[in-house]
């Protein structure tokens, strides 16, 4: 077999690679669709919030400090500390549970019953408010992250495979921070997973998204359901901050990453966990391999396109997507 | 009917009154759903609650389990005047229920629908099945035991493992009675338990109800449009029209009032 066959092959891996992180932020838009029937359009920015806040917090940033200079006349910016990345993490997630906790009191819990429409709209406000809160907080430059995880090709790999393909081809070039990255979101959603099939919490998520009515009468607490469900949002926002924050720096275009996660939707349903897995590996995987085989055809840059060309065929054929429920109107 | 308890006709003991609803009015908007009733349910009875379409009797259950919150009046549970709560609370006090469009959780097995019964019961929260993974488990075993008889009980062992969404109406009509069931309620409500099914499903949701009823003594609440079967299973009744209460009695009390028959031959309100 020739080069170009294990060419191939390397843009499927790293196809693949691209959709776990793909499927990872329109599992974010899953959960809180699922349970509470609103599309957060502020997925990403939390993914955003997030990752400035870990990043914030491991580099000892003093939160509000423009604010506090400019109100005191100081001239605050360190803390003068550096705070290991595992404790960092924790201290993130945490705030990431005091924002759903806040975001249910404040803006679900005045909201509940309203339309659909109104409580998108409610979530379009959030994202600019938690946009500009971010900056505020922790400023708007751009920043590195670096919880330590490896980056570059993955040597190993490269070298072990480089026999395949004769004398042209190099081996599998696999980026060390895709791998990690596809491994921990593959974790994060075999526990999500196992988490929600066997313990009684994960039953009363499933029955919440099934149907509210039954699900309080049979006790189960609704607020502490969403309080649970966007903490669980909020941590999925702080992986794939991580993840993307790594790559890409910690900027603004973090949360346009959400973007990314609509035609996943699209592929995969709304609604179905699987759905967004599956719909995402589709996704990573078709838009490298068109890129590498269309795209030198009609001048490149498909991979800003494609998705949503694929995703909208799909929609015209299976409007409630891959795994979604079929749509019918209850009158 | 005030007092101590009683005894019915067929020879069963009434015990003391569970639950009173005091001068019960629920309004929505220009609609008046419940008028002024006042009624009461005493341990280990039957108490139907019956009335032609509209009159209101779902709008009283859901007064009772906490959905509709009547602008007038005064829900006393166990002896103890309720204030105003959410259904969430009053289930866990023990009031389970069914529903009149049947209200599954769909996407899950009849076991894990019956399990959800026992959410109440079962105490582990978040972190602790996080942290006393052990303890959590044991509880888990614990209360699917007491899932597995009532699974038995309604004889239902075949259709374990299916997505209740399968499953014809009547076995999830029954599914439904086994999920209120799993929580070992102190009152169980029953909107219309029977509605939509042939003459030996009904047979066999009568005798669960009556079986429920007599085994476990459990006081129920219910709903019904069949005549008959209201007649055969129930120690009182109540009957509604237009959102107000026109009978309250025995089945043959009720059966003999010229309100309830006018009622139901359509006499023209005035
Ligand atoms: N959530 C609600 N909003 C507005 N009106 C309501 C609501 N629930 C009930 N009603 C009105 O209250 C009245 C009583 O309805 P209810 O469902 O309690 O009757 P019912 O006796 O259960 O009737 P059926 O035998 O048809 O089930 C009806 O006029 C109904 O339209
Ligand atoms: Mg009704």
């Amino acid at each position: 077999m020739g080069p170009q066959f294990f060419y191939t092959i390397e843009v499927i891996l790293n196809g693949l690679m691209a959709g776990v992180m793909y499927a990872l932020v329109a599992l974010g838009f899953v959960l809180i669709f699922k349970s509470s029937g609103i599309f957060n359009y502020a997925q990403g920015v939390m993914a955003l919030f997030a990752a400035q806040t870990l990043v914030g917090i491991q580099t000892g940033l003093v939160p509000f400090s423009h604010l506090i200079n400019a109100v005191f006349g100081t001239d605050l910016h360190h803390f003068g500390w550096e705070i290991p990345s595992v404790l960092a993490i924790l201290a993130t997630t945490l705030v990431m549970i005091g924002f759903a906790w806040l975001v249910v009191r404040l803006v679900l819990k005045p909201l509940a019953g309203q339309e659909p429409i109104i409580l998108f709209m409610a979530t379009i406000g959030l994202a600019y408010f938690m946009e500009g809160f971010g900056d505020l907080m922790w400023g708007s430059d751009i920043k590195k992250l670096d919880v330590g995880l490896p980056q570059g090709g993955n040597i190993g790999i490269e070298e072990s495979t480089s026999f395949l393909g004769g004398e042209e081809f190099y081996g599998f070039y696999i980026d060390n921070l895709d791998i990690w990255a596809a491994v921990i979101a593959t974790l994060l959603v075999v526990a999500l997973v196992v988490f929600s099939q066997y313990t009684k919490v994960g039953r009363a998520l499933r029955a919440v998204a099934d149907d509210h009515q039954a699900a309080l009468s049979v006790g189960i607490n609704l607020e502490t359901i969403w309080v649970i469900i966007w903490s669980v949002a909020g941590f999925v926002a702080l992986v794939a901050g991580i993840m993307w924050g790594a790559k890409l720096g910690v900027q603004f275009s973090l949360s346009l990453i959400a973007l990314k996660a609509l035609p996943v939707l699209m592929l995969g349903g709304f609604t179905s966990i699987p759905g967004a897995i599956v719909g995402g590996l589709i996704i990573g995987v078709g838009e490298k391999l068109f890129e590498f085989s269309i795209g030198p055809l009609i001048g490149g840059a498909t991979e800003n396109w494609f998705a949503y060309v694929l995703a909208l065929v799909f929609l015209v054929f299976r409007p409630q997507g891959l795994f979604g429920e079929k749509i019918i109107e209850r009158v | 009917m005030d007092g101590a308890a009683y005894v019915t006709p067929d020879g069963r003991s009434i015990g003391d009154v569970v639950m009173e609803m005091r001068n019960i009015t629920l309004r929505f908007g220009g609609v008046t759903a419940i008028r002024d009733i006042s009624f009461d349910i005493r341990e280990g009875e039957i108490r139907a609650i019956i009335g032609p379409n509209g009159a209101g009797k779902s709008s009283m259950l859901n007064v009772i389990n906490g959905f509709y919150h009547p602008q007038e009046g005064e829900v006393w549970f166990r002896g103890a005047k309720r204030g105003p709560m959410k259904p969430h609370a009053i289930a866990r006090q023990g009031i389970a229920r069914t529903f009149q469009n049947i209200a599954l959780f769909s996407g899950m097995s009849t076991l894990d629908n019956i399990m959800t019964g026992r959410f109440t019961k079962m105490k582990s929260g978040l972190l602790a099945q996080a942290i006393w993974k052990g303890r959590a488990e044991r509880e888990e075993v614990e209360n699917r035991e007491i899932v597995e008889k009532v699974i038995d009980f309604l004889e239902i062992q075949a259709i374990r493992k299916t997505p209740v969404g399968r499953l014809p109406y009547g076995l999830q009509k029954r599914v439904e009675l086994g999920r209120a069931l799993a929580a070992e309620p102190k009152l169980l409500l029953l909107d219309e338990p029977m509605a939509g099914m042939n003459v030996e499903e009904k047979e066999d949701m009568s005798r669960f109800i009556l079986d429920v009823n007599d085994e476990f003594g459990t006081t129920i609440a219910l709903i019904e449009h069949d005549m008959g079967v209201v007649m055969d299973i129930s120690d009182r009744v109540v009957v509604m029209d237009y959102g107000a209460k026109i009978g309250d009695g025995t089945p043959d009390e009720v059966r003999n009032s010229q309100a309830v028959i006018d009622a139901y031959l359509g006499v023209a309100h005035d």
